[in-house]
């Protein structure tokens, strides 16, 4: 939210943002789920430049044991970037914001997965950012629920996830790295669209009481749209052509 | 904090009981924050600094202010931190070590708020361009647990930033001098105010306590500034809003943070 680069048109005359997307146009979004031969689901998202593998084993035995629960499952996340997925190289070490997003992304997760069917069990979800563009947390916990299903684990919705946000004093879907930097307000939102139920929200920059309900609004709707890329995948792999 | 024993379940059901006839297990409203207490310049060797009771949480936050070096995007702009913490004798479940995920969110959650609503003019802490600029930083300590720190950090932090002196420093030879006596109160432009609401079933309050804090399936965290636009936002907690519960929870931050905000400005006042 810096205002750093001043010079970047974020909204031109025509309503286009800088890397040429309508207000309310997502970036090109391409799932696949499966992929990892070892994991018991995996999902691999493109989210415009973000590229984000997702890896879930379980449920299975909880270690270390003092962990695990005797009436529920447990679900266990970390969200982790490589060093070489940002501009200046990241320490490998956890980062507080990596350890943030890994339990705001565990939090949208639970309420969409069935725990309570696998007492003193784990779920563990293991999500690596390869490359960064902005909105790496809404890509990985929506490739994060791909990955749920693909593991055959039961599930009462999955977690879709856009960001909303407000450049040059308009309401924007799906908020860019740059627009992320140079904008006014990026709000991420992870929605169960069968369920209507916000398990995700965050916001940070400035809105008026209007722009917020706004915010929320087109973001619940661009969930939607990614909430049908996240079925398409699934049934790609599952009733797809042969030899895919 | 501790993991769910028997009683919690019950002290659940309690809570929910009570709600379905409208009431609270301390019987506030539901849009009832709890009492606050502010004592300004509790710690007389920070730059500034607040002890804060939100019902029986308390917390404390020093700030210190000291020339750094900017980041090197940012020459042109003071430095604002802001850093929270439990202490072992704030719970008998809080451990020592490296802090945990909610510690960790807790602290970035405060500092967003403060941050994103732009309280503090960082512009104006420039000592030398690119060389030297004044570092703000606001560390917070939890002495007590009754739940929401969210809330009680942040406004300890607020309270304590609005009164906070900075001293005046200039470049003699290029070295940082103090200039002595000079001291002006922090530049700051708004007054962010985080309001946190707890879901317990179908049931949104504000500002749960410990009891309530155990109890609840979600919890949203709202920031507003002194013109009631929103700033600063995180959800937490294993369950979901509802598009209709995340309007209703914003519009209800921004009328309980008038009012905190309105106790906020009598403390600084009345440190004055």
């Amino acid at each position: 939210m810096g205002g750093r680069d001043a010079t970047m048109v974020l909204l031109d005359e025509n309503g286009i943002r800088c890397d040429g997307r309508k207000i309310d146009e997502p970036r090109r979004i391409m799932i696949k789920a499966g992929g990892l031969k070892n994991a018991d689901g995996s999902a691999y998202i493109e989210f415009g430049d973000n590229k984000i593998l997702v890896g879930v084993f379980g449920p299975r035995d909880v270690h270390p044991k003092h962990m695990s629960d005797t009436d529920t499952g447990i679900l266990r996340v970390r969200y982790h970037m490589e060093p070489f997925s940002v501009d200046e190289r990241k320490r490998p070490a956890p980062s507080r914001r990596e350890i943030e997003i890994s339990k705001v992304i565990k939090e949208a997760l639970e309420p969409a997965v069935m725990l309570e069917k696998f007492p003193r069990t784990a779920v563990d979800v293991f999500i690596e950012v390869l490359q960064a563009d902005g909105g790496t947390r809404c890509a990985a916990l929506t490739a994060a629920s791909v990955a749920l299903a693909d593991a055959g684990i039961p599930m009462r919705d999955m977690v879709a996830a856009i960001a909303s946000g407000k450049v040059a004093d308009t309401v924007i879907l799906d908020v860019n790295n740059e627009e992320d930097q140079a904008g006014q307000a990026d709000m991420p939102i992870g929605y169960m669209p069968s369920l209507e139920k916000i398990t995700l929200l965050q916001l940070d920059g400035v809105l008026t009481p209007e722009e917020y309900k706004k915010c929320v609004e087109v973001g619940v709707e661009g969930c939607k749209l990614v909430y049908d890329i996240q079925k398409k995948a699934l049934n790609d792999k599952y009733f797809g052509k042969k030899g895919d | 904090m501790a993991s769910k024993t028997i009683l919690d379940e019950l002290k659940r059901t309690q809570i929910l009981e009570l709600l379905e006839q409208g009431k609270r297990i301390d019987g506030r409203a539901l849009d009832e924050p709890r009492e606050l207490t502010i004592e300004i310049n509790a710690i007389p060797k920070a730059n500034g600094s607040a002890k804060l009771r939100l019902g029986d949480t308390e917390v404390l936050c020093g700030v210190k202010i000291q020339p750094d070096r900017p980041f090197p995007d940012m020459g042109d702009k003071g430095i604002f931190m802001c850093t929270a913490e439990l202490l072992p004798l704030s719970h008998p479940t809080v451990e020592t070590g490296p802090p945990q995920a909610p510690v960790i969110e807790l602290a970035r959650v405060v500092d967003r708020g403060i941050r994103e609503s732009h309280m503090v003019d960082v512009s104006q802490l420039v000592i030398e361009k690119d060389k030297s600029v004044v570092g703000v930083f606001a560390d917070i300590v939890v002495i007590d647990y009754d739940g929401n720190l969210f809330d009680a950090c942040s406004y300890a932090a607020t309270a304590a930033l609005l009164t906070s002196k900075t001293p005046k420093w200039t470049m003699v030879d290029d070295k940082i001098t103090l200039v002595d006596g000079e001291e002006s109160p922090l530049p700051t432009t708004t007054i962010p105010v985080s309001v946190t609401m707890g879901k317990i079933g179908k049931y949104i309050v504000v500002d749960p306590n410990g009891d309530e804090w155990e109890s609840m399936d979600a919890r949203v965290t709202i920031t507003s500034d002194s013109d009631g636009n929103i700033c600063a936002l995180q959800k937490g907690g294993s369950d979901g809003f509802t598009l209709d519960e995340i309007v209703q929870c914003g519009e209800l931050s921004v009328r309980i943070g008038a009012q905190i905000r309105e106790k906020l400005k009598a403390a600084q006042q009345g440190a004055q």
